[in-house]
């Protein structure tokens, strides 16, 4: 017997859970500037997310998927990919829309229960929220596939969470990635539930950067709350596909610190202790301590950011929550570029008995 | 007799099986240790343990299609999609194995299968978790749908589909799942498929709905009398195939036809039933057959989403309209 082909997966980490540089980092890490920037993005979408919560508390927001804890994966993502690549979300990744332009105001408008929050200003070609899990995979191979036919230097990154890659369609997606050598990246953010599903229970393998590999795709995996190591593995493989070198599959290993949604309880089925276990290697904490070693962040400054971001994030909810209601038209508009007559009528009917329905929640 | 709601039924029924069908097993997404994302699995996993209430990787082909192989090996699975709008992913496996594998086998092989969903909207969920494409399936021939329309025909059609020899769609309206409470004998007696239920006995006009929205048109069915309208209501219960001898019956009693469900219009069930009386019972009717539905558009997000489903108002005036002139 011999062997015929042979993989290994290799793990990336620049920085140990308490902000120690293992490793020397790479350049963009020495700009003090751009790693305050990353900083700053994690604690705004930190900030928006704790606001998120508490107006589905409140009852003035819809079912909301927290980001908490996976922001270091989110915007280590936003921060290697170029204006002009493109990206297909899950649900989760606020850190990632924020980086790209998306604004506060759209997002709560989406989990607000208004179909405009899907209209990004900023990127117009970035796909939707994508709640159909895996299917977002396929779309984005599809847009590698459009940059390739077209020679543009452009890429696509998918993101799936770990239970969404039991879905066939994210095999699919990776396959077809693989035989084209499309310009993708496919980032897995490993946060060890699915819902109230384990990743144990979900999959035999050791990591899931190792599924790419039976489509022919090298996989990484990285430490996910480690900014620096998303951002610089992410670069690396987004100037691979863009340069023809093919796709890559990122598995950024992370942990949901929150529930799945704010319609879940996760105390019902998972260990309290692991979840404090999880709070001490959290993104934040690592950042903070480099920023602070170099003298450029300290616990004034950062309470300076946080208070500049509550006051954004208040502005962004009143905002969100001064826009009127859509009427009824809205559901049959844009449904077709020329509709059918029959819609018209529809319409009329939604008109004369709108509000006639039970009241919203 | 213990009070329950519709969830709490369903959950009761389940536990029935298993208790007394060691070829059942429940299985889907999160339906084990937490009990399901509405629980109504809640308590299985804890009596029967991991094999029998199994909850699966995150992937609802091979829901089905692990169904199809279970089914055919001799067991019964009931198996839960999360939400109506992730049973397109096992479309082919329910559409191209479960429903025909008797029939390509010439009944050498069979699916027993339950695939429990939720269906419909009016609870403020996020986006494609309150579809109703019950006429999706419906036209798929080998496969029964069901939908009840209160807590104690939830429980009895569920344990008649579990045992039922053939696959079974079993929808489950969120929007009544906890509404109110019934007294249900957990007594293990099922409710007979392929027949329609009267909700309530009427003269003038026949009002024929299942799902959530029975409870609206039941509502519309008081303020009609109010109006001295006495209107006939019937849950249709097996969505598919279609008990057309109750609906012609009360047709020819009331002479007058509304159809009412949540589902779009557009080749929805609610024009089968038009079909079946146009074809079968026209003569009977005293006026055109009128559709009360919603609308040919996406569910809207939830803002909206009051202003899709049908009113009691409309329902009203559509039946209304068929006692005009
Ligand atoms: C096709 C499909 N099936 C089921 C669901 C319901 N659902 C929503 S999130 C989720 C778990 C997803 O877990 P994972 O992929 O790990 O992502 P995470 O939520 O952890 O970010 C499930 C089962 C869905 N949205 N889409
Ligand atoms: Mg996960």
């Amino acid at each position: 017997m011999r062997t015929v082909a042979e993989f290994r997966i290799e793990y990336l980490r620049q920085l140990s859970p308490q902000g120690r540089p293992l490793d020397e980092l790479p350049a963009f890490a020495a700009d003090n500037e751009e790693l305050l920037k990353m900083f700053a993005a994690m604690l705004r979408a930190r900030t928006f997310d704790a606001k998120a919560i508490n107006l589905q508390r409140t009852g003035k927001l819809g079912t909301y998927a927290p980001c908490l804890g996976q922001e270091a994966a989110h915007v280590g993502v936003g921060a290697a990919m170029r204006p002009e690549d493109c990206l297909a979300i899950v649900y989760r990744e606020i850190g990632t829309l924020f980086w790209r332009g998306v604004s506060m105001t759209e997002v709560l408008l989406y989990w607000g229960g208004d179909e405009r929050g899907n209209n990004f200003a900023v990127p117009r070609h970035d796909f939707p929220w994508c709640v159909p899990i895996a299917t977002q995979t396929l779309h984005a191979a599809g847009a590698a596939m459009a940059f390739k036919i077209r020679k543009e230097p452009r890429c696509a990154v998918a993101y799936i969470g770990d239970g969404g890659t039991s879905e066939g369609t994210f095999y699919e997606a990776m396959n077809l990635a693989g035989a084209r050598q499309l310009p993708i990246v496919f980032v897995i953010v490993n946060n060890k539930w699915a819902i109230s599903v384990p990743i144990e229970q979900q999959t035999a393998c050791e990591t899931l950067a190792q599924k790419g590999i039976a489509a022919g795709i090298p996989g990484v995996q990285v430490d996910g709350n480690d900014v620096i190591a998303v951002r610089d593995c992410m670069a690396r493989a987004l100037e691979k596909a863009r340069t023809g070198g093919g796709p890559t599959v990122v598995e950024a290993l992370s942990y949901r610190l929150s529930d799945h949604t704010t319609a879940d309880d996760a105390s019902r089925y998972r260990d309290e202790a692991e979840v404090a276990e999880a709070w001490k290697t959290e993104p934040m904490i690592r950042l903070r301590k480099l920023l602070e070693s170099r003298g450029v962040l300290d616990a004034a400054r950062e309470q300076a950011m946080k208070a500049q971001f509550t006051r954004e994030v208040d502005a962004a909810v009143q905002e969100y929550l001064n826009t009127p209601r859509q009427s009824s038209d809205a559901m049959f508009e844009h449904l077709y570029a020329n509709p059918p007559p029959y819609l018209e009528e529809q319409k009329e009917l939604a008109r004369r008995y709108a509000g006639t329905g039970r009241p919203s929640h | 007799m213990p009070k329950v709601t519709m969830v709490e039924a369903i959950a009761m029924a389940q536990a029935w099986e298993l208790a007394n069908d060691p070829s059942v097993v429940v299985l889907g997404e999160d339906v084990g240790k937490s009990g399901g994302v509405f629980r109504a699995t809640s308590g299985l996993f804890e009596r029967f343990g991991a094999d029998r209430v199994q909850d699966t990787p995150l992937a609802e082909n091979m829901i089905a299609g692990m169904c199809v192989g279970m089914a055919a090996q001799g067991m019964r699975p009931v198996a839960e999609i999360q939400f109506m709008g992730f049973l397109y992913p096992a479309i082919d496996q329910i559409v191209n194995h479960m429903s025909r594998l008797r029939h390509r086998t010439r009944g050498r092989l069979s699916c027993p299968v339950v695939i429990r969903t939720p269906h419909g909207g009016g609870i403020h969920a996020p986006e494609h978790h309150s579809e109703s494409v019950e006429s999706m399936i419906a036209h798929v021939p080998g496969i029964r749908v069901v939908c009840p329309s209160s807590p104690a025909r939830a429980y009895g059609l569920l344990l008649a589909s579990i045992r039922d020899p053939d696959p079974v769609l079993f929808l489950e309206p969120t929007r009544i799942y906890r509404l109110a409470k019934q007294e249900v004998a957990d007594d293990g007696v099922a409710a007979p498929l392929d027949v329609c239920y009267i909700l309530r006995e009427g003269e003038d006009v026949t009002l024929v709905t299942w799902g959530a929205i029975a409870t609206d048109v039941l509502q519309a069915a008081e303020q009609l009398a109010a109006q001295g309208i006495s209107a006939e209501v019937i849950d249709l219960a097996t969505v598919s195939p279609i008990d057309s001898e109750t609906i012609l019956d009360s047709v020819a009693k009331t002479g007058r036809l509304v159809i009412v469900h949540e589902a779009a219009r557009n080749c929805g069930v609610g024009a089968e039933i038009a079909a079946i009386v146009a074809e079968h019972g026209l003569y009977d009717l005293l006026a055109p057959i009128q559709r009360v539905t919603g609308f040919d558009t996406v569910v809207p997000l939830y803002r909206l989403e009051n202003d899709y489903i049908p009113s009691v108002a409309r329902i009203v005036d559509a039946a209304k309209a068929t006692l005009a002139g």
